[in-house]
């Protein structure tokens, strides 16, 4: 019963956030409060819908057999008709128990981030509640929705999302020309993305062709459609695959750009430029692993490739390139000296384990460290944004320290968030689900043997996590440890409660989440309920102690190692990172000075693809203006003044002259006109007016002499005279 | 014995005729008037014979003389008022030198 209740309301859990986007933004600009509580009350509904639709879920038996989807009729073109709906599936339930979660816990961190009520109370606060409620309804939105073309819709609000939010300080410039301003960050993200979203839409384009919809249960889970598309060859162009593999790797192209997987994953470091509780939500938490979960979704069109032909090369791709990811950032992220800058690489690095756990086979793996990673990193990039807060917005580590006993709560959540990132044994989250990721691996390297790429993974990424715990220990010590490095540090103070309780609350998940998913061999309990309840169809991967110990190891390591270096004898003042310290010693300096500068992708992708943008722009212009075009067009031009030259001419010596004729002749004979008026007409006109003048003066005027006797003659004359005409006659 | 007819219309005649003098040749307005009276009473004389002679069992000929009487009564009553007004504006009841409408 309650179960029906939350399916049939699940429609709703996008439609809050979306709502509170719309009348922030029309209606409650100018209260703040008003607008961050619109904000936090519709994802607090959001999330209890979202709750009450996962406990649904979990209580409903063989869920991932028979997935719930509920549609209505949207739009129609042609014969076919585009359905919008949900889906509810396990893959969905879990992405859901995390989604609603972590916004709420953003969103109500951002009132203390964003400075309510202080003095520092950011001039456009309304609009930043406006801005991540439309980012909740776009992730929201791409967790429950029913098709691909919905998720591609919620992908681009996610997209656009993004890219208001890192520029959302627009107006920040820095003395440095080099250094990226926040809008150039915005639009350097939206530009990279695009890249993958080209690829995204290419593989939609591409399904919709083969399938003729485009909804989940015709497509992808529809086991017929699947082997269908898994035996027909594919384009040309995609070499000897089959339409499943090419499609499939379209797909990836999507979550790379989105999940910034090398070559794409230029932009995510420079996306922090953005607030804190931004990078924590888009760019840690939600839409970076909104990749992940793409490629988790298509994992049906991975598979059946593999069942039929036990070898897929799209995965090889996916694993190689999330590997690689995964060692290349944690690299990098070694040398970086921005607190954010760490964590950016780190989930670089992160999302790169995801994508290499799918690439080989890992699913279940990989849902996992991707919801554990979720809460973890969240919690990491809110840390990190407190510590941010607390030293007067100093980002840099160099000049931190000794934070732990001026922000005791941040330090303690802090802490419990890099234990689970470098995977302290058995207590963290991330313990387990990176454990699994490296078991798996573990497995299919031992079937292959170490000439295979599952080796290569398995190698690349046992390296990242001895790097990841290294990385985390030093960003903890440089933070908490030792004495202040600057004056910000030294005047470094707690943050408000509406910052820190979201940090408890994480800090909670980010170790007790991994309980969920500890292997039936060690839990005794006989039932790993994350692999029971997400993917019970794939054979679970068997408990490996090796692996165990040697990923603990690691971590352990990792963590002392990073201890040892930064942490025993804390950096003081102006020291060198000793990190720095030794590789110049052993003449490697150039090599760390590579890691500090990201491996000069950044300066390879303006020498290349910008330069070469600009360069070919010029080649246009010079095309446009100097060479072809505008001289064809002047040659016209020329031609045309010519021929319009000669009518000219003609016009005017013979239209011309001919007009003038006509005018001429009308004035000859307008004044011939003239003549006969003044002379015939006005003559006997005037000649009337004198005959009647003549006639007055002459006649009548006389006989009028005013004398009584003359009338009265004239009168007695005419009657003589009328008398006697009457007696004649 | 009886008067004939004609010796009555010659009498009128006769008055007529002096009336007709006195209106043309008189520069006196005074006179002018006199004169015009002598031809309404002429007149008068006309229409009393005829109606004696020639239909005496109507009253036709006296009540015509009667309304005669009455209207040359008014006439003079207004004549004599003009000519009063015109000797007090200019001085003068001399016609021909009244001559307004010409000036």
């Amino acid at each position: 019963m309650i179960q029906e209740f939350f399916f049939n309301i699940t429609w709703l859990i996008p439609v809050f956030p979306f709502l509170a986007f719309v009348i922030i933004l029309i209606f409650t600009q100018d209260n703040p409060k008003l607008s961050h509580s619109l904000s936090i009350g519709a994802i607090a509904l959001s999330w209890l819908i979202g709750w009450g639709v996962v406990f649904s879920a979990i209580a409903t038996p063989h869920l991932g057999e028979h997935p719930i989807s509920k549609t209505v009729g949207w739009f129609e073109t042609g014969a076919m008709t585009f359905n919008i709906g949900y889906w509810i599936d396990p893959l969905m339930a879990v992405a859901l128990f995390m989604v609603p979660f972590v916004c709420l816990m953003i969103f109500i961190y951002s009132v203390g981030y964003m400075g309510y009520g202080t003095e520092e109370q950011d001039p456009n606060y309304s609009r930043f509640f406006a801005y991540i409620a439309l980012f909740a309804t776009g992730m929201l939105g791409l967790v429950i929705s029913e098709n691909l073309l919905t998720l591609f819709m919620s992908w681009e609000i996610m997209g656009l999302c993004s890219y208001l939010l890192i520029g959302f300080w627009f107006q920040k410039n820095y003395p440095d020309p080099n250094q990226i301003t926040p809008r150039q960050a915005g639009l350097k993200a939206f530009l990279v993305t695009k890249v993958g979203d080209l690829f995204l839409m290419l593989g939609i384009i591409y399904l919709y062709s083969q399938a003729g919809s485009l909804s989940y249960a015709d497509t992808l889970f529809n086991q017929e459609f699947l082997v269908r598309l898994a035996e027909t060859p594919a384009l040309p162009i995609f070499g000897g695959w089959s339409a499943a593999s090419a499609i499939a790797a379209l797909f990836f192209g999507g979550a790379v750009g989105k999940s910034a997987q090398f070559p794409l994953h230029v932009w995510l470091p420079d996306a922090m430029e953005g607030p804190t509780p931004v990078s924590a939500l888009i760019h840690a938490a939600t839409m970076v692993s909104a990749g992940v979960f793409l490629v988790a979704r298509i994992f049906p069109l991975l598979n059946v490739v593999v069942e039929l032909e036990h070898h897929n090369p799209t995965m090889g791709l996916i694993a190689f390139i999330g590997a690689f990811t995964a060692i290349f950032s944690s690299i990098i992220a070694v040398a970086q000296d921005d607190i954010k800058g760490v964590l950016a690489f780190s989930t670089v690095s992160q999302l790169g384990y995801m994508i290499a756990a799918l690439g080989i086979g890992a699913y279940v793996a990989a849902t996992f460290h991707l919801i554990t990673h979720a809460f973890f990193k969240a919690l990491l990039f809110m840390g990190s944004g407190s510590v941010i807060i607390g030293c007067h917005h100093e980002q840099d580590m160099m000049e931190m320290g000794g934070l732990r006993k001026k922000m005791p709560k941040t330090f303690w959540t802090f802490l419990a968030g890099g234990l689970a990132l470098s995977g302290f044994p058995l207590i963290t989250a991330g313990f387990w689900s990176k454990d699994e990721i490296l078991a798996h691996a573990w497995e299919e390297f031992m079937h292959y043997g170490t000439a295979s790429w599952p080796f290569f993974v398995w190698l690349l990424l046992t390296i990242a996590a001895f790097l990841t715990a290294f990385y985390t220990a030093r960003q903890i010590s440089l933070t908490f440890l030792g004495k202040p490095r600057g004056h910000h540090a030294e005047h470094a103070h707690e943050t408000p409660n509406t910052m820190t309780i979201p940090l408890i609350l994480l800090a909670f998940f980010a170790v007790t989440l991994g309980w969920l998913g500890i292997p039936e061999e060690i839990s005794g309990y006989g039932n790993n309920f994350w692999h029971h309840f997400v993917g019970h169809e794939f054979p679970s991967t068997p408990l490996s102690l090796p692996v165990m110990l040697l990923s603990s190891g690691l971590a352990l390591g990792g963590l002392g190692l990073g201890w040892l270096v930064y942490g025993r004898k804390p950096l003081v003042q102006g020291q060198m990172d000793p990190l720095e310290k030794s590789m110049k010693s052993i003449r490697l300096g150039w090599l760390y000075k590579a890691m500090e500068n990201r491996f000069y992708f950044d300066e390879l992708y303006r020498a290349t693809f910008i330069n070469g943008a600009v360069k070919l722009a010029d080649v246009f212009y010079n095309f446009d203006y100097h060479w072809v075009v505008d001289p064809i067009v002047n040659l016209v031009a020329r031609i045309a003044r010519g021929i319009s030259d000669f009518f000219s001419k003609f016009d005017e010596k013979i239209i011309d002259g001919l007009v003038n004729l006509t005018g001429l002749s009308g004035v000859k004979l307008s004044d011939l006109g003239g003549i006969t008026d003044l002379k015939v007409v006005d003559g006997i006109v005037n000649g009337i007016a004198d005959l009647t003048a003549w006639i007055g003066d002459n006649v009548l005027r006389p006989i009028q002499t005013g004398k009584l006797q003359n009338y009265l003659l004239i009168l007695l004359i005419s009657m003589l005279a009328i008398i006697g005409i009457y007696l004649v006659y | 014995m009886t008067i004939p007819l004609n010796w009555f219309l010659v009498l009128a005649a006769g008055l007529f005729c002096i009336g007709l003098f006195g209106v043309l040749s008189r520069r006196n307005a005074i006179g002018i008037l006199m004169g015009i009276e002598l031809m309404l009473n002429a007149v008068n004389i006309n229409l009393v014979a005829f109606w004696r002679y020639l239909d005496p069992a109507n009253l036709t000929g006296q009540v015509f003389a009667i309304f005669v009487f009455a209207v040359a009564a008014a006439e003079v009553a207004v004549g004599l008022a003009l000519v009063i007004a015109i000797y007090r504006n200019r001085d003068t009841v001399v016609v021909e030198e009244i001559d307004l409408l010409k000036q």
